[in-house]
């Protein structure tokens, strides 16, 4: 794709543009999914299973039903079209019939005059079961045949060796998205059969395939619209409440609307997947790899979610960003009693990360040189093939200087502050000074950028010049991210005027855009604005023969030959495009191929204070160095990396959902502990602007990068203050204060 | 029972059911949306509001206590065509992303520098250690804050 950059506009790519939504968000205005309200709307509420494994025996909705205030009961019976959801297969049921496979899950639905007796219903409803005994344990499930997905990569002589081994075994735990807004919205019946929805998502076109199969209607029949998105980091792939709003507003005729609470919200929406991973590194005497073997097992809970893609990625970044000729990986993605894992923010290749950078560290100790120095002569660049999956490295990789810009950091101020607030323990006041011990860690990780394995994967965008301004329509989902400020920009430097507004359209109005995950929006949907907004700059110049254009209309030569209003005298200029990447292979059945069409790789330094008696854990300072294409924001790019920072240290030090035989025990901001205000660290964000081969001005994805390797990097610092192995993560203050090692 | 109070300098009526919260009788009753609901259980700031002055988390506070007292929200604290400086900082700064956690910080904010003008980075980061943010990491959230400190020493 062109990387012309054309007369210089206001609020045009590379500048730090504040957000078109910033102001009604300050404001208290934005209307969020958990807003919306109608006039004579219903609440509706969801009945869910106590037992993570169950059959259930009868249903009674009777007793729901005579409550006064109360329009609908709905189980599985009236669920009109497909039974089930599910992106990839759909197998979660709408709502559960013959038996209950997770701790939470939806077996009916109420709707009622109010929240409350919504909820009353829900609770009055009869329901018997005969308790099953869950599966819960990865390994186990393995044995069993539980697998959703497993694959392979195998390349090289898979019985080389190398002069030095490693081996070690990997635990994580599962991490919720947590994102701030709960799953909520309203859904109108359209009085001929039809529906519309508004609810938070990541991809309206992809739920509305999913909702129309479900219902049993039409495709036009069913508009979803985009609503305003608390936060999302692969939460809202998957579906919660869509259809269970648009069967009750169909059944009653009237709004409904629904709002889950946290802890509801904590059933209602998929994980990060927990993993146990065993690694074998083996390396010449100079620390070259020599042979990787490793066994993942993801637990994907009860339904299959998208954890085919997860297990994927978490086989093809098993390795990370180093050099490897021969390779066996087996990846798992297993079935069990667990409440069903998707996808967060890394998406398999966070797992990973925490295990290979823990065995290079191993590696680096054993043959006894530095473990950046190590890192450095196995990194992976230009040329170079991917470990797992062979594909050689077209796009821009500078794995060297990410690593080197890190180094090159003043080293980190070794003096511990005596101030309670600065200290492990914080201001319960649990730890002195003298007690506390310091640790310096290094992690890098990689990902891909967009879908991958063959997906046909596109974006529409439509571009209209009207005399008001430009109008960019898409369907592509802001939820926080800022890619509205990123869309704006691009047309903006296209079409060299600043009047531009992004509308977000419902799935009736405009093509997919595709999924904003898998850090693809900045390239996909921006690119088909690019290519929309480019091919409305080439009719406008040839409806006048001019030769370029800015906000006052088309010029040749330097003077204006057509004001914006003669050029729409005739009617909008008015581009649509379906813009596609590079196309991606499906794996041979080894895991060999193009499989992937980009990469990005990112780098973090951690430095930590340790209460080794408590098992405290404070993390002074993280500092990320990262690949992100051309910058189109500044000020986005370094937002991206700090919340994605920031959720790599929850992660390794104090975010993890408790499972007990299946049941979730934490589900709830009060024993789920995300990193506050005083747990975070100052960030220094170093980016490498290197333009990548395709998206618009050369932008590349990014925004998962800064979640891999940040907790890998604070389990280094951990590590090293402690001199422990400490092999899980979220490490647990027992795990350092009680190890034997 | 029907309870009055103060919102955002104006007298309000509003009718109150048993145990309900401030912040359900804010967002229900009075329309009054900006006060967000993420935990509904005191863990998150995204419901702060200032009660006779003071910062509350409005979902731990029952709607009948709340009689006779004034209370700001984040509609109250700019005008429509003039944002309070607290606001436009966290639009210049970027700390605002998904901005559900937003209302909650602006009204803390505005409260620790109505008491403190001039905080230190580690006075900020305690003030507004009971409001969550899961996008930005908190870095813009203090360069905002930081700035608006920082006109006030200078
Ligand atoms: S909603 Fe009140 S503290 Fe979270
Ligand atoms: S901006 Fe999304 S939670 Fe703070």
């Amino acid at each position: 794709m062109s990387t012309t950059t054309r007369t210089r506009v206001k609020g045009g790519i590379g500048e730090s543009v504040t957000r078109p939504d910033g102001v009604p968000k300050v404001q208290g205005d934005f209307a969020y999914a958990s807003d919306l309200q109608a006039e004579g709307m219903l609440w509706g509420a969801t009945r869910r299973s106590p037992h993570p494994f169950a059959r259930i025996t009868a249903i009674d909705i009777a007793p729901a039903l005579a409550i006064a205030g109360v329009f609908a009961v709905l189980t599985h019976d009236d669920v009109p079209g497909r039974p089930t959801v599910g992106q990839i297969k759909p197998d979660r049921p709408v709502l559960a019939g013959g038996e209950v496979r997770y701790w939470g899950q939806p077996i009916a639905i109420t709707a009622a005059e109010d929240a409350e007796t919504a909820r009353r219903a829900a609770a009055a409803i009869v329901i018997e079961y005969e308790l099953l005994e869950p599966l819960t344990d990865l390994v186990k499930a393995q044995e069993q045949g539980e697998v959703f997905r497993h694959v392979r990569s195998l390349r090289g002589e898979p019985d080389s060796h190398g002069e030095i081994v490693v081996e070690g075994y990997y635990e994580m735990g599962t991490q919720d998205q947590a994102a701030l807004g709960t799953e909520a919205g309203i859904a109108f019946p359209d009085g001929e059969g039809g529906v519309d929805l508004f609810a938070p998502s990541q991809w309206i076109h992809e739920d509305h395939g999913q909702i129309v199969a479900s219902l049993g209607l039409r495709d036009e029949q069913v508009r979803v619209h985009p609503a305003g998105v608390g936060g999302a980091f692969g939460s809202r792939e998957d579906l919660s409440l869509q259809v269970h709003l648009c069967l009750l507003a169909l059944y009653t005729g009237r709004p409904v609307r629904m709002v889950y609470d946290r802890q509801e919200s904590f059933a209602g929406h998929v994980h990060r997947h927990a993993a146990r991973m065993w690694y074998r590194h083996e390396a010449d005497s100079q620390g070259n790899l020599i042979r990787v073997e490793a066994k993942l097992l993801l637990d994907g809970g009860a339904y299959t979610e998208t954890s085919p893609a997860v297990i994927a990625n978490a086989v093809y970044f098993s390795i990370g960003p180093y050099r490897c000729p021969n390779v066996v990986i087996d990846g798992y993605a297993v079935r069990t009693n667990n409440p069903p894992s998707g996808a967060m923010r890394g998406f398999g290749a966070v797992q990973t990360c925490f295990a290979y950078e823990a065995q290079m560290d191993r590696l680096a100790a054993e043959i006894g040189i530095d473990p950046l120095e190590l890192r450095l002569r196995n990194a992976l660049g230009p040329g170079d093939q991917l470990p797992t999956s062979g594909q050689v490295i077209t796009e821009p990789l500078p794995t060297v200087e990410v690593i080197n810009v890190l180094r090159a950091l003043p080293a980190p101020d070794l003096d511990v502050i005596d101030d309670p607030l600065h200290l492990p323990g914080g201001t319960g006041l649990t730890t002195t000074r003298e007690g506390v011990v310091r640790g310096v860690g290094y992690a890098v990780g990689l990902k891909n950028l967009a879908f991958a394995e063959a997906f046909d994967d596109y974006a529409e965008a439509r571009v209209v010049l009207t005399p008001q301004g430009v109008e960019v329509h898409t369907a592509a989902i802001e939820v926080g991210q800022g890619m509205v400020t990123v869309l704006q920009q691009i047309a903006r430097s296209v079409l060299g005027t600043e009047h531009v507004v992004v509308l977000f359209d419902d799935t009736s109005r405009i093509g997919s855009a595709g999924s904003t995950s898998a850090s693809r929006q900045t390239q996909m949907a921006g690119g088909a604005v690019f290519a929309a907004a480019s091919a409305v700059r080439r009719a406008a110049l040839q409806r006048v023969g001019g030769d370029d254009m800015d906000a006052q209309g088309v010029r040749r030569g330097g003077s204006l030959v057509a004001t914006v209003e003669d050029l729409c005298a005739a009617g909008p200029v008015e581009e649509t495009v379906r813009f596609r990447h590079p196309d991606t292979e499906e794996p041979d059945e080894n895991g060999q191929g193009n499989l992937h069409v980009d990469f990005s790789v990112a780098a973090h330094r951690a430095v930590v204070d340790v209460d080794p008696e408590l098992g405290l854990v404070r993390v002074v300072s993280i500092d990320a160095a990262q690949e992100v294409g051309t910058v189109l924001n500044p000020q986005s790019v370094v937002g991206q990396i700090e919340g994605g920072t920031m959720q790599g240290l929850g992660l390794a030090i104090m975010e993890e959902l408790i499972f007990d035989k299946g049941i979730v025990r934490n589900a709830n901001f009060t024993d789920y502990l995300l990193p506050t205000f005083l747990d975070a660290p100052p960030i220094a964000s170093i980016v490498i602007e290197e333009p990548g081969n395709w998206g618009p001005f050369g932008a590349k994805g990014f925004s998962e990068l800064p979640a891999i390797s940040s907790g890998p990097a604070v389990m280094a610092a951990i590590r090293a203050a402690t001199n422990q192995p400490l092999t899980r993560m979220p490490v647990r203050p027992e795990d350092i204060a009680l190890s034997d090692s | 029972m029907k309870i009055t109070l103060v919102v955002n300098r104006e007298e309000r009526e509003a009718a109150v059911h048993g145990p309900e919260s401030l912040l359900f009788v804010l967002r229900e009753r009075l329309g009054l949306l900006g006060a967000k609901d993420a935990c509904l259980q005191g863990e998150c700031g995204s419901c702060t509001v200032l009660l006779d002055g003071e910062a509350v988390c409005s979902c731990l506070v029952m709607a009948g206590d709340a009689a006779g007292s004034e209370v700001l929200t984040v509609e109250g604290l700019g005008t429509e065509d003039e944002l309070h400086p607290v606001q436009a900082a966290f639009v210049e700064h970027g700390a605002v992303q998904c901005g559900f956690c937003t209302p909650g910080f602006l009204i803390s904010t505005a409260h620790l520098l109505g008491h403190n003008p001039t905080p230190t980075t580690d006075e900020i980061r305690e003030a507004l250690a009971g409001n969550i943010c899961r996008c930005t990491g908190y870095g813009a959230v203090l360069r905002a804050v930081e700035s608006l400190a920082g006109e006030r020493r200078s």
